[in-house]
This record gives C-alpha cells, sequence and structure tokens, in this order.
C-alpha cells in the first residue's frame, strides 16, 4: 500500500462520512458542516493523487483544482450561512412576518 | 481580437460581468443598466450566432494561452443557439423584470431589497449561464455552474419570505453537494488523463476509472438539473421565487448542468449501456412523478415548477432514446427540447406571475371564480403551453417527434410510450388552469359590469406573449435549427 493509497482511501472516506451527515442530518447547521467536510475529503483524494515518489515533485494542477474548490466552498458556505441566520431570525418571530408575502 | 465571431464570444464572457458590477456600484441605475446589457448580449448573441452561420466554429484562446494549460473559449452551433436562447429569454425576462423592479426610487424597504440586488444577481448568472456555453474545459463549467448556484440561490430568496428562504436553503445545499461530486469527478478524468479540455477526453481510452468519473459528474449534475429523484429542491425553489426569478431559474439555470451532461455524452469516451439506461429510466420516474404531482398542484406556478420536473426527464429520455450507439444523434434531440422548453417555461413563469398579480392570487381551483381575466397574459400562458405538450407546428412537437422517430428506429419502443404517457399527462395538467380561463359560470357575480377582461399593458404583458409565441412559431423554421446545432461537430476540438 503506498502513502498515496492510504491518503486516498481516508479521502474517500471522509468524504462518505460528510455525505452521510449532508443527507442524514436535520440540524442546518451541522448539515452546512457535513457538506464541508465532504468538501475536505473532495480535496484530500485530489491532493493524494498528486503526490509523486520524493525525487519527482507532485503535480500542482490538481492543488490549483483544490485551491479554486475551497474558495467555492468557502463563498457557498458564506451564504448558506446568510440564509440560516435570516431564517433563524424570521422563525424566532413568525407572527410578525406572512408566510407567502405577494409580490 | 481581429475576428468579429472571437469580438462577440469575449463581449458575452465580459458585458455581462462588468454590467453585474456596475450595477451593483450604481443601484439606482441599476435597472437602466441590466435593460441596456441585456438587450447589448442579445445583440452580441445575434452577431455571434450570424458569425457562426456564415464562418463556422471559432476559438479564443484568453490571453494567449491555449489548452492544455490555458483557458481556451470556443463556439459551435450548439454553444451558440444556447446562447442565443439565454439571452433572447433573458432580454424577455428582463423587459418583465423593469416592471417588477424598475424604477429609481423605491416605494417601501420591502421592495427596496429585491429591486436593489435583482439586477446584479441576473446579471452575475448570465455571465456564469455564457461562460458554461463558451467554456471547454470541464473544470472551467465546474466553476461556472457555481457562479450560476450562487446567483440563482440569491435569485430564489429575493421576495425574503419565509417560504422562499427554507427553498433557497435546500436549494444550496443540494447545489454545494452537487458541486463537490462534480469537482470529485472532475480531479477523477485529470488524476486519469492528465488533461481537463473536451480534446484531451476525446481522445482518451475508455476504462472502469472514466466511466466511474463521469458517474459522479452525472449525479452531480443530476442534483443540479433537478432529475428526478434527485429533483426535490425544485418545485419549492422554482415556486416560491418572485415571478423573473422564476422564469430566470426554470427557463435557463437548469439548462447550464443539462447541456454540460450533452457535452460529457459528446466527448467522454462511450459511457456504457447501463448508465444510459439508468438516465432514461431517471427520466422516465421524473415524467411519471412529476405529473402526478402537477395534477395534484394547488398553486399555478407550483404546477409550472412540476412540469419543469417532467420537461427535465423527458430531456433525459430523449438522450436515452436510442442506447450508447445512437448517442451521436440523440443529443439533437435533447437539444431541441432544452431549447423548446427554455423559451416555453420563460414565457409561462412570466404569464403566471401576471396572472397572480392581476387576479390576486394563483389558486388554480379559484381562477373560474375570479371576475378580473388577464387575457394576454393568459393567451401567453396557452400558447407555452402548446409548446410544452408538444402540438405542431411548435418547437416542443418537433423535439418529441425526434425522440419517438429515434426510439422507433433502434427498437426501443418502450421510450414512445414513455414519451407519449408524458404528452397525455402534460395535456391534463394544463387543462386543469385551461378550465379556470375559459370557464365563466362560477364567476362571483357581485361585480356590476360582470366579467373585466384585462388587455394587459406593454411591455409587461407583450413580452411573455412574445416569447411564447416565438416558441410555437420556431417549429416551423426547425430544419434550419437542426442544421445550424450540426455545425462543428464534424470538426471536432481544437
Amino acid at each position: 500500500m503506498t502513502p498515496a493509497l492510504i491518503y486516498g482511501l481516508t479521502g474517500i472516506v471522509v468524504f462518505g462520512i460528510g455525505l452521510f451527515g449532508a443527507l442524514c442530518v436535520r440540524d442546518r447547521l451541522r448539515r452546512l458542516l457535513a457538506l464541508n467536510l465532504c468538501g475536505m475529503g473532495a480535496a484530500f483524494v485530489l491532493v493524494a493523487g498528486a503526490w509523486r515518489m520524493p525525487p519527482d515533485s507532485a503535480d500542482p494542477v490538481p492543488h490549483a483544482l483544490v485551491i479554486t474548490g475551497i474558495v467555492v466552498l468557502v463563498s457557498a458556505t458564506a451564504v448558506a450561512l446568510a440564509l440560516i441566520r435570516r431564517l433563524h431570525t424570521l422563525e424566532s418571530a413568525p407572527e410578525e412576518i406572512p408566510e407567502d408575502t405577494p409580490e | 481580437m481581429t475576428e468579429p465571431l472571437q469580438f462577440w464570444m469575449v463581449a458575452l464572457l465580459f458585458l455581462p460581468l462588468i454590467g453585474a458590477i456596475a450595477a451593483f456600484v450604481l443601484p439606482r441605475h441599476a435597472p437602466i443598466v441590466g435593460m441596456g446589457v441585456a438587450l447589448g448580449v442579445t445583440g452580441a448573441a445575434v452577431g455571434l450566432c450570424w458569425q457562426v452561420q456564415s464562418v463556422g466554429t471559432g476559438t479564443v484562446a484568453l490571453g494567449g494561452w491555449g489548452a492544455p494549460l490555458g483557458i481556451n473559449l470556443h463556439v459551435d452551433g450548439l454553444s451558440a443557439a444556447m446562447l442565443a436562447m439565454t439571452a433572447g429569454v433573458g432580454a424577455v425576462v428582463s423587459m418583465g423584470a423593469v416592471n417588477t423592479f424598475g424604477g429609481r426610487v423605491a416605494r417601501s424597504a420591502e421592495t427596496a431589497r429585491p429591486r436593489q440586488y435583482f439586477w446584479p444577481l441576473w446579471l452575475l448568472l448570465l455571465t456564469g449561464l455564457n461562460g458554461v456555453y463558451l467554456g471547454t474545459d470541464i473544470f472551467n463549467l465546474y466553476v461556472m455552474i457555481e457562479v450560476i448556484a450562487l446567483a440563482a440561490v440569491g435569485l430564489t430568496v429575493l421576495s425574503g419570505s419565509l417560504a422562499a428562504l427554507r427553498a433557497g436553503l435546500d436549494y444550496m445545499f443540494a447545489s454545494i453537494l452537487g458541486a463537490l461530486l462534480l469537482l470529485m469527478g472532475v480531479g477523477f478524468v485529470y488524476l486519469q488523463l492528465g488533461r481537463l479540455d473536451f480534446g484531451g477526453l476525446a481522445g482518451a481510452d475508455p476504462s472502469g476509472a472514466l466511466v466511474a468519473a463521469l458517474a459522479l459528474m452525472f449525479v452531480g449534475l443530476a442534483l443540479k438539473t433537478a432529475l428526478f429523484p434527485l429533483h426535490f429542491w425544485l418545485p419549492a425553489a422554482h415556486a416560491n421565487a418572485t415571478a423573473p426569478a422564476s422564469a430566470l431559474l426554470s427557463a435557463l439555470v437548469v439548462k447550464a448542468a443539462l447541456y454540460i451532461i450533452v457535452r460529457l455524452l459528446q466527448h467522454m469516451p462511450a459511457p456504457g449501456e447501463a448508465l444510459v439506461v439508468l438516465m432514461g429510466l431517471m427520466g422516465t420516474g421524473a415524467i411519471l412523478w412529476g405529473s402526478v404531482q402537477a395534477l395534484r398542484a394547488d398553486r399555478l406556478k407550483l404546477l409550472v415548477a412540476w412540469s419543469t420536473v417532467t420537461q427535465i426527464g423527458l430531456i433525459f429520455v430523449a438522450l436515452a432514446q436510442a442506447g450508447v450507439a445512437g448517442l451521436a444523434h440523440s443529443w439533437k434531440a435533447a437539444a431541441v427540447l432544452i431549447l423548446a422548453h427554455g423559451v416555453a417555461k420563460g414565457a409561462m413563469f412570466l404569464a403566471a406571475g401576471r396572472i397572480r398579480a392581476e387576479v390576486g392570487h394563483d389558486r388554480i381551483r379559484d381562477l373560474d371564480r375570479s371576475p378580473v381575466r388577464p387575457a394576454l397574459a393568459q393567451l401567453a400562458f396557452a400558447f407555452a403551453a402548446v409548446s410544452l405538450i408538444g402540438l405542431p407546428p411548435s418547437l416542443g412537437f418537433i423535439g418529441k417527434w425526434m425522440v419517438m422517430e429515434g426510439a422507433l428506429a433502434a427498437g426501443n419502443w418502450h421510450w414512445v410510450v414513455i414519451t407519449m404517457t408524458g404528452t397525455l399527462f402534460s395535456l391534463a395538467y394544463f387543462s386543469r388552469v385551461f378550465a379556470g380561463f375559459l370557464r365563466f359560470d362560477r364567476v362571483e357575480a357581485d361585480v356590476p359590469g360582470g366579467v373585466v377582461e384585462q388587455r394587459g399593458r406593454a411591455p409587461m404583458d407583450y413580452a411573455p406573449l412574445a416569447l411564447a409565441a416565438l416558441g410555437v412559431a420556431l417549429g416551423l423554421v426547425a430544419a434550419p435549427i437542426l442544421e445550424f446545432l450540426e455545425i462543428g461537430r464534424a470538426g471536432g476540438w481544437p
């Protein structure tokens, strides 16, 4: 078993744990964290796949993919957190907000 | 930048991007900026189609860096058709939105926020969509589809109501998960092939790992395009958004992921019969389940949203109609259905929004009680339904015809049965709405003049009507459209 394989399999397991959480957890914040865990798992797999035996340097392209993926995930997480916060505010004072506002 | 073709391609990408920033920085002038950019993009798309028709395909290597390291933009018949559909529907929706979100002075704090943010979000969405249709490597498509997703979630929650926020959050979760699956698949493709551009994919040897990567990407994209059983987020999100936002989400946003699936099927090594049959089965599920839900829907916009689910299912059936061997041709039927649905559904959501605004509610069972009949909006809804049901001579009819023809030629008669069943169902659920439009004996008759026919005012009633009529009329020029879609398919990728 090469180190790359061990890291890759770990990444897949982390991805699986995150996927399980994203599908089965009801709490919104936990669900978001599970999705972030998923993202970490995917990043793990890609970085492990970029690894080469020491005299060779690692393939930089998967690293670039991972960094872009992190940027995308951070912005998506920020939007989701803003939505969760807004929902939390609205739900704590439900009688003031009409369920179905006309356009 | 010497060729006009390349000029139009770059303009299509950067005009909406600059417009989005301008609309955000200058909120008071956002409607003018937004409308101007929407019209400018339409002009650029027409110019691009003209060039593609006369010159053929075109490529731009941004910054002078070509594939495999740099980012290439490429346009062929299918891309140009998608760009034109996006620009046209977008311009009409913008006209509808000028009425909803236009004006310089906000009337109240309630309407100020949607008014301020609609235009930047819509132009950002347009940037992402154009980027997907011009992109040539799967990682760029991933980034662009994320730009689309963030803008689309923003548009979903624009009304700020609790229902819209809940639907928007579900949409966001589905979208993140879909993006991660797509990213994982893209990464696997790179680890396998060392390339990400379509040109590199086309020459690859088929292997088990590549099929696994394709399957991962397919699931991620199916989640984003809301293919049954991954459609759970769509009806609430599309039904609770404001009317122009619903039109954009339903007509354009889901098409981006569909387009990527079509492209992957064109360029990846043959995915195996199982995956193709699975696509057809999921499409069948979407048609049946979506139809049943549309028959049960109590709100007009919810019915229209479920009809989107069935139409997406139909597009997957179109892709699967002739098995792996038929993929070389069946993408054309899918592309025609994508274009037909984009045009018709944009018109239908705008019309539904107008009907709701005039009648005061959109409960289907009470439509025939209303003394107010917004005649033009109802006509637009009916025209859009003609294309979605697939009555001749609409573009939807041409698409369904091609599906059935291809399926019969390949001996897959079961897809014909599914298509027919879907058609019958769509006739049934749209008839629920038409009955409400056309029955006058249950009108609550406390209005002195009897039924009040609203003629509607330009441009907000004429815009959806024109779009819906276009969806019907495009079927008459189906042969040139099909030839146009073929441009560039013989040559391969740069």
